[in-house]
């Protein structure tokens, strides 16, 4: 059993830590950095709730060990504000009702994140097509797909 | 769920992975990881030693060399699916690198995790035996070429030798008159295939068949191909009779189960139908 020095980006500040092997890249951003937005859903890479961008991808954190992100850059749902002003995407899920719950909508906005910056204006089909790997049991996806086109318009506006 | 504990090394070079992998008979090779870590949290798997390839260059890449497309083992699907090369001239690549499983998982998944993994549900398996691809496997003596169809040994079981690494898949390049298509059925996006069919033809100056490819994906303890299908369509016109009877040789060559996808005879039937659209997309393709 190997343990090793990870030094990770994670929102823009440095974070190190002593890590096993095993550890998985989703248990050191919620247990060792604390930083619990990040969600554990299916825990078996189907629900998509702790997708986080690894070096800009749109990653599920539970399917990838931490020592894998070691010099790498992470981004959290906790990354989004900038200096207290919510990121289109956060301000597209508040306005357009995209959440009941709420569990699936860190990694929602994620994925909708990375798929904006790929593509800044998508179709109704290429957001659907965008978050296929995020499930949500509440809203129907009606909600979250106007806030994806909410932040779009923002963003490219 | 916490996999068991296992050494983790980070090889500089193919060599020092290789010779890791030698020196360490529970060693496995880390690649997407997203057939392996969830079979590691399950327990399936318990490596004593994960040699992770993601850092290594030069094992990602996709062009055209040598009447080969060669593809890097350590593609991300995400990268076969966005390349404007593989949507142009390989529509049969491009129809299954996007029906594998999300896009969350396709960041990371690679192409050669897909094929060494060698679980009949996955869709690469079945689309390079209709291809007629190679891979290249590298090992402490050099680079061996492996012909797909000698590939797959059995259910998660090819003829890698334990110090080999799959580096490199080989599809013969693109000619004019080929076209081909992936057909597959799931019960909802990120599932296996209840089943799938990848065909992939080629045409001759007078419009009939010069060649034909089809594999089946998740009918059988590994992907099948439907060599008797294939040699009934060869030299013919590929007209409504003859995808139809190719289709009914495919059906015949899959050895479908009883699962929860549904029972065999079923599986049975789809392979018919999705080899006459699989087809019909091909020819379609193949003429555009």
């Amino acid at each position: 059993m190997s343990t090793h020095h990870v030094k990770v980006n994670v929102n823009g500040a440095v974070k190190e830590a002593d890590v096993e092997a095993r550890l998985l890249l989703v248990h050191l951003i919620r247990e060792d950095l604390n930083l619990t937005g990040t969600h554990i859903g299916c825990d078996t890479t189907s629900c998509g709730a702790c997708t986080v961008l690894l070096n800009g991808r749109a990653v599920k954190s539970c399917t990838v060990f931490a020592v894998q992100a070691d010099g790498g850059e992470v981004m959290t749902v906790e990354g989004l504000t900038s200096n207290g002003k919510l990121h289109p995407i956060q301000e597209g899920f508040h306005e357009m009702h995209g959440l009941q719950c709420g569990f699936c909508t860190p990694g929602m906005m994620l994925s909708a994140v990375a798929l904006l910056k790929q593509n800044p204006k998508p179709t109704e089909e290429e957001i659907r097509w965008g978050i296929s790997g995020n499930l949500c049991r509440c809203t129907g996806y009606v909600n979250i797909v106007k806030a994806v086109q909410y932040a779009a318009e923002k963003m490219s506006g | 769920m916490i996999p068991a504990a296992f050494d983790y090394a980070v090889p500089k070079t193919l060599n020092e992975a290789v010779a890791l992998l030698g020196q360490n008979p529970e060693a496995k090779v880390l690649a997407g990881g997203h057939s392996l870590i969830p079979a590691m949290k399950f327990r399936l798997a318990s490596p004593a030693l994960l040699v992770d390839l993601n850092r290594l260059n030069g094992l990602a890449y996709i062009r055209e060399d040598g009447g080969w497309l060669k593809i890097g083992a350590m593609t991300r699907e995400a990268d076969l699916d966005g390349s404007d090369l593989i949507r142009k001239k390989y529509p049969l690549l491009a129809d299954t690198a996007k029906t594998i499983a999300d896009p969350l998982v396709r960041n990371m998944a690679t192409v050669g995790g897909n094929l060494a993994h060698a679980d009949p549900a996955n869709d690469h398996p079945a689309t390079m035996l209709a291809y007629g691809a190679q891979v290249v496997a590298t090992g402490p003596k050099g680079e061996r070429v492996i012909p797909i169809g000698e590939f797959f040994a059995g259910t998660f079981e090819t003829s890698l030798a334990h110090d080999e690494i799959l580096t490199e898949i080989r599809l013969p390049a693109h000619k004019a008159g080929a076209g081909g298509a992936y057909v597959k059925v799931e019960r909802k996006v990120g599932d296996f295939a209840t089943a799938a069919v990848a065909a992939q033809v080629t045409l001759d100056a007078s419009g009939k068949c010069a060649s034909a490819g089809l594999g089946l994906t998740n009918v059988g303890p590994t992907a099948i191909r439907a060599a008797q299908a294939e040699a009934a369509l060869k030299g013919q016109p590929l007209d409504d009779a003859n995808i139809k009877k190719a289709a009914q040789l495919a059906a015949a060559a899959a050895e479908p189960a009883d699962d929860l996808r549904g029972p065999a005879e079923y599986k049975r039937g789809l392979i018919k139908t999705l080899t006459v659209r699989a087809l019909r997309k091909a020819v379609e393709r193949a003429k555009a």
